[in-house]
């Protein structure tokens, strides 16, 4: 090929893309001769780790430019793409269609909350941390408010936030490349761990930025082709974001019917742990203002505040690409979270409407028990019914589902062949092992680059640096996977705190760095810990029976965190000197986008 | 006022533009999330329904292409715009 990498970026990709829907037709080919469904879900899941493992051998490099920020050389577009699936987890690809369909509107503010962040990056940080030059965010908090302690304050911010987030990450793919592998969950989880060092290891952020691309492209297809073609099949509408208000309409008549009988504790006492029955409307509004709206608050000052996100505008050639850079990853993001809602329409409606085909409320017990999917998911702990009013027929009460069935299981029970459920694996897997690579590679960078290099040894060589970086990426990643291992706590659990851990010690500091100049070392300091102690201390004290205030909740407990970070940033900023004029004018300079970087372009 | 200072000012105009119309599809409307249910709106789904799956997420999408180019633009007139070779 002619031409540098960069330039031909859309034709690689193109090639790329068009090699995967090659394999898709293979597959589903090879389905119709004859191969098994297990095999099909390792050839998926293989194959693809197999793909992003070469991207990331030959992204490797032995520079410091390229390790920490991909040589600042990735086009706005692709930067999209990457920071897409940065920001899609295990979480969004898996689980955020089955909250919606159990709990409706009031988990709507995270598809909400999750989006609206972007305006808070795009407007408030990202261009300005892309003029500073930096390689991490606490290299930024470092620079601005100088001091070891300041850099060492951020970098512990980072490490709770990012490790709270990655051992879920961690656990979502051990849970995939258990099923789709069939080897048990304590060894899946390592398997998981070495395709996400492979993308990493050798290549840094350039490694991490060419396979997100790869990835997000997966994870598009794998969560856009089933939605189309269950609305298809369903004849409930050839594009189904706009052809879907009947079904929502039917799914509201639907549930004045049958009505949300609420079940007796103790028969809930058999129902298996992390199923949940339909006991929510689907579209109406059943959540009060304040929890809607403070859930989703909390999710965007999380998202501005998340460093493995941040870090990815680094890597934009310059502060205008950043900005733009951030509408095309919200946009790329939105294709996917536009399509969940659609997706838990269309599960909810093929399981509870009578009228259709594969509508099993209604039915008896035992023709239910016969169906192929139904055994097929009561054995993976995903389906469960029980005849609690022992009259033989089942009830919108009686039927138990995991959350992560609305995904996983849908495409089976509308009919679609097998290769698609290996698709599904396939882009659950992509999605997970993007966003795990981005914060095990945010954890390791800030502990390469702020503590080892900038505090302990700022003599050190650059092949010293990277090599320190590597050997912290791996033992990261093993703590991370030792710890998912456990599986201590929920998926969707831990990712919401992260957002709070992270808002409540880095928002203001960050935001403020930028947009007051009076901020001060001691303020950022207190602001960092304070509002992390202060928010830590709210999730520990609701955990253990504490009754909490203004309706913040162990979900929301950031906003807490950060109002506290707020108020000690200002005062102790106020109390104490202002800046020197060194400092202010490096504020001056970080305010406009022309002119050298702020940290050189090797630091 | 310099002429950094002009250009400070402008973009603090634009940045609390910009949060003015991200609070109102964040956070506005949906202080009045049951009333508007009631209503149909775009494709036949409820009003705040339809926010929360399809009309916010894409309002922001929109909102960071726009604060984009305003911001270009002001960078632009104040002569703060990056040279191709940096």
């Amino acid at each position: 090929m002619k031409g540098n990498f960069i330039d031909n970026l859309p034709k690689i990709y193109g090639i790329y893309t068009g090699g995967f829907v090659g394999f898709i037709i293979i597959m589903a080919i090879a389905e119709q001769m004859g191969m098994t469904a297990k095999t099909i879900g390792i050839a998926f899941v293989a194959f693809t780790v197999f793909i992003y493992a070469l991207i990331g051998y030959l992204s490797r490099t032995a520079q410091a430019d390229a390790y920490y920020v991909a040589g600042r050389q990735v086009p706005t577009v692709f930067n999209g793409m990457a920071t897409a699936a940065d920001w899609m987890s295990g979480a969004s690809f898996v689980a955020m269609a089955g909250g919606i369909y159990f709990k409706g509107y009031g988990y709507m503010a995270l598809l909400v909350g999750w989006t609206g962040g972007y305006v808070l990056v795009a407007s408030l940080l990202a261009p300005y941390l892309r003029k500073f030059g930096c390689y991490t965010v606490p290299d930024f908090i470092g620079t601005r408010y100088g001091g070891n302690l300041a850099r060492f304050s951020a970098v512990v911010v980072l490490t709770v936030a990012s490790f709270t987030y990655v051992t879920a990450q961690i656990n979502a793919t051990g849970t995939i490349a258990s099923v789709a592998l069939d080897i048990p969950f304590q060894y899946a989880v390592y398997v998981g761990l070495i395709s996400i060092l492979l993308c990493s290891m050798l290549g840094g952020m350039r490694g991490v930025t060419w396979t997100q691309v790869a990835q997000y492209i997966v994870l598009i297809i794998a969560y856009l082709l089933p939605v189309f073609w269950i609305s298809n099949k369903m004849g409930a509408g050839f594009f189904p974001h706009f052809m879907l208000a009947d079904e929502v309409a039917r799914i509201g008549e639907l549930e004045q019917q049958f009505g949300f009988v609420k079940n007796a504790a103790a028969d809930l006492k058999s129902v298996p742990k992390g199923l949940a029955g339909i006991t929510k409307a689907h579209s109406a509004v059943n959540a009060s203002p304040w929890q809607f709206i403070s859930l989703a608050l909390a999710m965007m000052m999380g998202t501005a505040s998340l460093p493995h996100v941040m870090m990815r505008y680094f890597t934009t050639p310059s502060v205008k690409a950043a900005r733009k850079s951030v509408g095309w990853s919200l946009f790329f993001i939105f294709l996917l979270y536009s399509s969940a809602p659609m997706l838990a329409t269309l599960s909810k409606l093929s399981l509870i409407d009578p009228n259709l085909p594969t509508g099993i409320i209604g039915k008896t017990f035992a023709e239910v028990e016969a169906i192929d999917w139904y055994q097929n998911w009561n054995q993976a702990n995903l389906m469960f019914i029980s005849d609690f009013n022992g009259n033989g027929t089942l009830e919108l009460n009686e039927f138990f589902m995991g959350g992560k069935a609305v995904v996983l299981a849908t495409p089976e029970i509308a009919g679609l062949p097998y290769v698609i459920s290996g698709l599904v694996a396939a882009g659950g897997m992509a999605a997970a092992m993007s966003t795990a690579d981005g914060l095990i590679l945010a954890i390791a960078n800030a502990i390469s680059h702020d503590v080892y290099y900038k505090i302990i040894d700022p003599k050190a060589e650059t092949a010293k640096r990277l090599l320190v970086a590597r050997v912290l990426l791996v033992i990261i990643g093993f703590a991370g996977a030792t710890i998912a291992a456990m599986e201590i706590q929920g998926i969707l659990g831990s990712v919401i705190w992260a957002f709070d851990f992270a808002m409540s010690g880095l928002f203001f500091p960050l935001v403020l760095g930028v947009w007051w100049k009076r901020a001060n070392r001691q303020g950022a300091i207190a602001g960092m810990l304070g509002g992390l102690i202060a928010g830590a201390w709210y999730l520990v004290w609701v955990r253990t029976g504490g009754s909490g205030f203004l309706g913040i909740t162990q979900l929301t407990f950031g906003i807490f965190g950060s109002a506290v970070s707020l108020v000690l940033m200002v005062v102790v900023s106020l109390m104490t000197a202002e800046p020197d004029k060194a400092t202010q004018k490096m504020v001056d300079d970080v305010r406009v986008p022309s002119g050298k970087s702020i940290l050189g372009k090797s630091h | 006022m310099s002429n950094q200072q002009k250009h400070w000012e402008k973009t603090r105009g634009l940045l609390f533009i910009t949060l003015a119309i991200w609070f109102v599809f964040s956070i506005g409307i949906f202080l009045f999330g049951a009333e508007m249910n009631e209503v149909t709106g775009p494709f036949g789904y409820p009003w705040t329904y339809w926010f929360t799956c399809q009309g916010s997420l894409g309002a922001f999408v929109i909102l960071i292409f726009w604060f984009a180019n305003r911001q270009e633009k002001i960078d632009e007139e104040f002569g703060f715009s990056e040279r191709e070779d940096e």
